[in-house]
């Protein structure tokens, strides 16, 4: 622990939103660090095969993994960011503003930042049934890890649980990777993504069972099969129990915003069901209630990786601006430019649930 | 290896082939990838077993935040094999409970 390394910017998380803002902060000559915990940057970006929706300045109609690779070829251009894999930000420390790494599983070392932006993400959700431990039972982003990222079949045959478009994409990737999909589970009424995507999966004959969920994973070692079961209007099973013999269950059934490192900051958290959890309060520019950190993308209240992006350069602006680089001309300008796109990407029925969780979080300004 | 070997969208570009034990047994993956896709690429699905219950755990998150995936690794326990990197004549071991961390004069190099 004797390094101490100093920075104007510590974007934690290289995802989406994380380098989007370090590549914003880095433009105006901001000296940018950025720790990433995986083994490449990218974030769920890299794991994503299909053409995104959003809008075009969001780079609709591009692959997850292109945009992810778009980003990192902005980013190379700056000289001024240092960027770190395979390194976890283990905790901040709010008496002197140091935030601890660790690289690998042994090599520590601090940082002491000027000005912070939690990226970090989001965690996936599990909902309890019999012998969820089993090997086999996955997350959905696990299974993307394995498949698009590492060229690993997951398994045989798949149960998906949770029909929003995680589950209902991820169905798809699936199938492109040879992988049978046995049904996909849905405890609502109705299928929670996009038609789009529902459609694509039910063209390749993947049942979908609304209003089923699973009630039990079979297996002694790991899993061999998986019985689901219809529910009543109180989320009660009823009626035959239906086994179905899989390998893999993948739990599709959301995300919450990954805040530890916010909750030790000291920053205000409110909780947002339409954000998915805890999330921070923020201005309109990304700031929390600590002045020196700044909030962006899933850990700022789950929505997708379009508007990440376009956080993530808010924030990575108003940190260049707080440290009192560039000109307030070209801060106001961009600052216009990127709400007007959030503003887009939020604009009609997929963006009202999201409008009233963040009118739940968000100040007009912080009192100075 | 249980690997994809044709995809529409994806080329897979796998770095070095090394070996690496697993419980004793010699198993192939490619170097810098995570150990726990090394594994499951070989079909191994259980990589420790709960301290109290004795229930299996294996591969969950894959981000590094679960802790489901801990391994003995050369001789150290809790590992996150799902985002350390795999190199060539690793010792990868199935955790049983808790684990105990070596003492300094056993680390070696580490």
């Amino acid at each position: 622990m004797r390094t101490l390394r100093e920075t104007d910017v510590m974007v934690i998380g290289g995802g989406p939103a994380g380098l989007s803002a370090a590549a914003e902060a880095a433009s105006f000559g901001c000296d940018v660090t950025l720790v990433e915990s995986d083994l490449a940057l990218g974030g769920q970006l890299i794991k994503q095969t299909h053409k995104f929706f959003g809008s075009k300045d969001e780079r609709a109609g591009t692959r997850g993994f292109k945009i992810s690779e778009l980003l990192l070829e902005e980013l190379s251009g700056y000289g001024n960011v240092k960027a770190y894999t395979n390194c976890t930000a283990t905790g901040y420390y709010p008496e002197d503003g140091v935030v601890t790494c660790v690289r690998a599983e042994d090599e520590y070392f601090k940082i002491k930042p000027k000005k912070i932006v939690m990226a970090t993400g989001a965690q996936e959700r599990l909902i309890p049934f019999p012998n969820n431990h089993l090997p086999g039972v996955y997350g959905a982003g696990a299974v993307q890890t394995l498949m698009n990222v590492y060229g690993v079949k997951p398994g045989d045959k798949v149960l998906m649980v949770g029909a929003g478009n995680i589950g209902l994409i991820v169905s798809y990737q699936l199938i492109q990777a040879g992988v049978q999909v046995a049904g996909i589970v849905e405890a609502m009424d109705k299928v929670g993504g996009y038609w789009v995507h529902a459609a694509k999966v039910r063209r390749l004959g993947v049942p979908i069972y609304l209003r089923h969920t699973i009630v039990e994973a079979i297996g002694e070692q790991y899993v061999t099969g998986a019985v689901i079961q219809e529910i009543d209007e109180r989320f009660q099973p009823q009626g035959e129990r239906k086994s179905v013999d899989v390998d893999i269950i993948c739990m599709a059934v959301g995300l919450s915003p990954t805040c530890e490192l916010l909750w030790q900051a000291g920053c205000e958290m409110v909780f947002v069901p339409e954000l998915c959890g805890y999330v921070a309060q923020r201005d309109r520019n990304m700031r929390t209630s600590h002045k020196d950190i700044w909030v962006a993308g899933d850990a700022a209240g789950i929505e997708e990786a379009s508007s990440a992006m376009v956080e993530g350069r808010i924030a990575g602006v108003s940190t260049a601006r707080a440290l009192g680089r560039g000109t307030h001309e070209e801060h106001e300008k961009r600052l216009a430019e990127y709400h007007r796109r959030l503003d887009d990407l939020r604009g009609g029925e997929v963006g009202e649930k999201i409008c009233q969780g963040l009118s739940c979080c968000t100040v007009d300004c912080w009192e100075v | 290896m249980k690997l994809i070997e044709e995809h529409p969208i994806l080329d897979f570009k796998h770095g070095k082939r090394v070996t690496f034990s697993f419980d004793g047994r010699q198993l192939e993956g490619y170097e810098g990838e995570p150990i726990a896709a090394a594994l499951h690429a070989n079909g191994v699905k259980v990589y420790r077993e709960t301290p109290v219950r004795k229930q299996p755990r294996g591969f969950f998150c894959a981000i590094g935040k679960c802790s489901s995936c801990f391994m003995v690794v050369d001789g150290v326990p809790n590992v996150r094999t799902c985002i350390t990197p795999l190199k060539e004549g690793m010792h990868v071991e199935t955790q049983r409970g808790k684990g105990v961390i070596p003492a300094i004069s056993d680390k070696g190099k580490r």
